[in-house]
């Protein structure tokens, strides 16, 4: 089946210029596994618009680097 | 992606297996390994920040504490609550038992609200007493629990390990034997060799589709797809209820609890939109609900929760404990909106459908021992029928369940783990990797989803229901031919067949119980009435072992035990004595 790629306005946004070579809290605490440490830059991404706008992610990181926005749809 | 021959498998061995480490599975664990059982936790998320309490409660709903409300109060009121089909045993545990549990998450370090006199602050939310307890730091709850499990002498019983998701329960002649499953992050695939398995994995809240649209923008936290449902009923264990639905009173696309536990002791309330108040009473139950739904759906609507005319300090103490704990989004959401509470009431809506016991009466049968009826086999938590067991409802019997598993699972003979369910499983996790370009997930799920909104929310009718199991009998095709290309998305394939299983399940029962019953969670559009005659009694459901199908059962409901003043049984069963020698019950009299 051929397939499109559509983007998504994801709901969490990390600040690469605060996110910590290394570190992954944020990505070990998402209970919905949505963030992922990009390869290319060792900083954290929301790999997936799955996110129950909880905030473990945020509450976690050492350097406040993680903003949670309420999902587009419910904003 | 790889996928793993059958053979190729990690092996783990334990005595009790825990499938889920959130309140009841945490719980469970602890318990069972101060009982001398190696543990395993099986968690697809991450214990330390999963389940409800991901951010922490913002209070108990249900505490029977000594002087300000007794087990008798408490097991009536629910009860009631429940139009009187339920097992008063198990209720009566967590009446007897919930006070013991508040002390003991007291001694790990849980900090609950005391007034000036260093007594328990209660608060009155149900009918008749008063069972609300603050907890002004409950935020820190999962993070004491997390602790506990870490802690020297815990450690060496326990092993917790994080993404990794079961899919099966694995069984020998009838008894629970362990569980197959798979790492949602590497692929790798699992079986586990168990005395005895406790499922704890929560609600199934991934059922019905928020009027956002927005798949994962449920009540429960979205992990909670129902695995737990679909697990024991694989595994041939009875659920009841199932047509008692779950449904919430939230902020309007928020959807999270506003809520009126927390403002009703601080004087806010639920109010329609010409100002006037419309429920008698805020605690939640179907009743309200439906006097939700029809002022929603009248000229009078919409409805708000009121606190506009709180003074301002009032206010800011609200949103001290809104906004912190439990959905501390919930200030983003209203920001965005342009929301203050100060000027303006909180818009709310009724939830999408779900499946708790927690909140509502829909899980796996169990005993006041927390069994099953699969030998071996546990619930615990909003999946296991006690009804409106909420928080601490889901701690006793996570430890009931622990002490009583350690205990079977002592003698419990280790049989070789059975091939051919090993196998029907490894298809089930793989099966949308060998298909790479098969419908995606998202796409699957937001299709069966919509189908549950369409033929399930209440009212019901047989016309609607009968549609309903016709189209999640089509969805196994679509989800036959689901395809995923990544360990996580194998997941989220995974979760669709159990919502799936979920949404037929809730489909056969609602049109089983021909009446009407429990308020807006089971109202018959086409049968209004309620049936006492040939229906107060629990409606269960189970696997057919040779058609494989779903059956049916009608169970009686057991003589109460705790008498209900100003109710009386339609079938006239006599009331037993309570048990004696529940170590607390002394304790009250
Ligand atoms: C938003 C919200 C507010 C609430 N407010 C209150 C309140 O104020 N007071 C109160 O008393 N109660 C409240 N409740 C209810 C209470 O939190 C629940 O009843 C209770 O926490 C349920 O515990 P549980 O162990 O069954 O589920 P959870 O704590 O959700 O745990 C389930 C666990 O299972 C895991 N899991 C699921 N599927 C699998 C699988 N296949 N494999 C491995 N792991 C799996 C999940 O990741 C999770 O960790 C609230 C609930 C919600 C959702
Ligand atoms: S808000 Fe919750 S679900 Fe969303 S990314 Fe953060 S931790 Fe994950
Ligand atoms: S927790 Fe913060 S610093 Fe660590 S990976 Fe996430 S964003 Fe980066």
């Amino acid at each position: 089946m051929a397939q499109a790629t559509s983007r998504s306005d994801v709901p969490v946004v990390i600040d690469e210029v605060k996110c910590i070579d290394g570190c992954t809290l944020c990505v070990d605490m998402c209970p919905l596994d949505s963030l992922a440490i990009n390869p290319d830059s060792g900083k954290a991404y929301m790999h997936v618009d799955e996110c129950w706008y909880c905030g473990p992610c945020a509450a976690r990181c050492p350097v406040d680097a993680v903003t949670v926005n309420i999902p587009y749809l419910l904003r | 992606m790889q996928i793993p021959e059958v053979s190729e498998r990690r092996r783990i061995e334990c005595d009790v297996l825990v499938v889920g480490g959130g309140t009841a599975g945490t719980m469970a664990a602890l318990t069972a390994a101060s009982n001398g059982a190696s543990v395993l936790i099986m968690e697809k998320a991450h214990v330390r920040h999963s389940g409800a309490l991901a951010m922490g409660m913002d209070g108990v709903n249900n505490a029977v504490v000594p002087g300000k409300a007794t087990p008798e109060d408490y097991v009536a009121d629910i009860t009631v609550a429940n139009d009187g089909i339920v097992n008063q045993r198990t209720i009566y545990q967590t009446a007897t038992r919930g006070f013991e549990m508040v002390q003991r998450l007291e001694s790990y370090g849980v900090k609950f609200e005391k007034d000036e006199h260093d007594e328990y602050a209660v608060r009155k939310v149900h009918r008749s007493g008063s069972y609300v307890l603050p907890m002004p730091e409950g935020k820190e709850v999962k993070k004491v629990l997390y602790r506990e499990l870490r802690s020297r002498n815990v450690r060496s019983n326990v092993t917790m390990t994080n993404r990794l998701m079961p899919v099966r329960v694995l069984t020998v002649d009838g008894r629970a034997v362990g569980a197959v499953g798979f790492d949602t992050r590497t692929g790798e695939f699992v079986t586990v060799s168990a005395g005895a398995v406790i499922l704890a994995a929560g609600a199934a809240g991934r059922l019905g589709l928020p009027a956002s649209g927005y798949l994962y923008g449920t009540y429960e936290n979205p992990t909670n797809a129902g695995d737990g449902y679909a697990m024991a009923y694989h595994a041939g264990a009875e659920l009841s209820g199932i047509e008692c639905f779950q449904i919430n009173p939230l902020i309007k696309d928020y959807n999270g609890p506003a809520c009126a536990y927390v403002a009703n002791p601080f004087g806010g309330y639920t109010v329609n939109g010409e100002g006037n108040r419309f429920v008698d009473c805020d605690y939640w139950s179907g009743q309200m609900m439906a006097e939700v739904k029809r002022e929603l759906e009248s000229s009078r609507g919409p409805i708000y929760l009121k606190l506009s005319h709180l003074p301002d300090a009032t206010i800011s103490e609200i949103e001290g404990i809104l906004h912190t704990t439990e959905r501390p989004t919930r200030g983003t959401f209203h920001e965005g909106r342009g929301t203050n509470y100060r000027d303006r009431d909180i818009e709310m809506h009724i939830s999408e459908i779900g499946l708790c016991s927690g909140h509502s009466a829909s899980g796996v049968w169990v005993d006041e021992h927390a069994r099953t009826t699969v030998p071996g086999l546990y619930a615990a938590g909003d999946m296991a029928l006690v009804p409106h067991n909420y928080m601490i409802g889901a701690f006793v019997y996570g430890d009931i369940a622990g002490e009583d598993a350690a205990i079977f699972a002592k003698s419990a003979s280790r049989p070789e783990l059975p091939e051919d369910q090993i196998e029907a499983a490894h298809d089930l996790i793989y099966r949308p990797a060998a298909n790479p370009d098969g419908p995606p997930q998202p796409q699957v799920e937001y299709k069966l989803r919509r189908f549950v909104n369409d033929y399930l929310q209440p009212p019901k009718t047989e016309r609607y229901l009968s549609l309903g199991v016709e189209a999640f009998e089509r969805m196994r095709t679509d989800i036959a031919q689901m395809g995923a290309r990544t360990p996580h998305e194998l997941m989220r394939c995974a979760e669709v067949s159990f919502i799936r299983d979920c949404a037929e399940m809730a489909a056969r029962s609602s049109l089983e119980r021909t009446e009407s019953r429990w308020g807006l969670y089971h109202a018959r559009d086409d049968i209004p009435a309620q049936d006492d005659a040939s229906w107060f009694c629990h409606l269960n459901l189970s696997k057919d072992a040779g058609s494989g199908g779903m059956k049916f059962a009608r169970r009686p409901v057991a003589p109460y035990i705790v008498p209900v003043p100003g109710f009386e049984r339609p079938d006239g069963v006599p009331d037993e004595l309570a048990p004696q020698g529940v170590e607390l019950a002394e304790a009250w009299r």
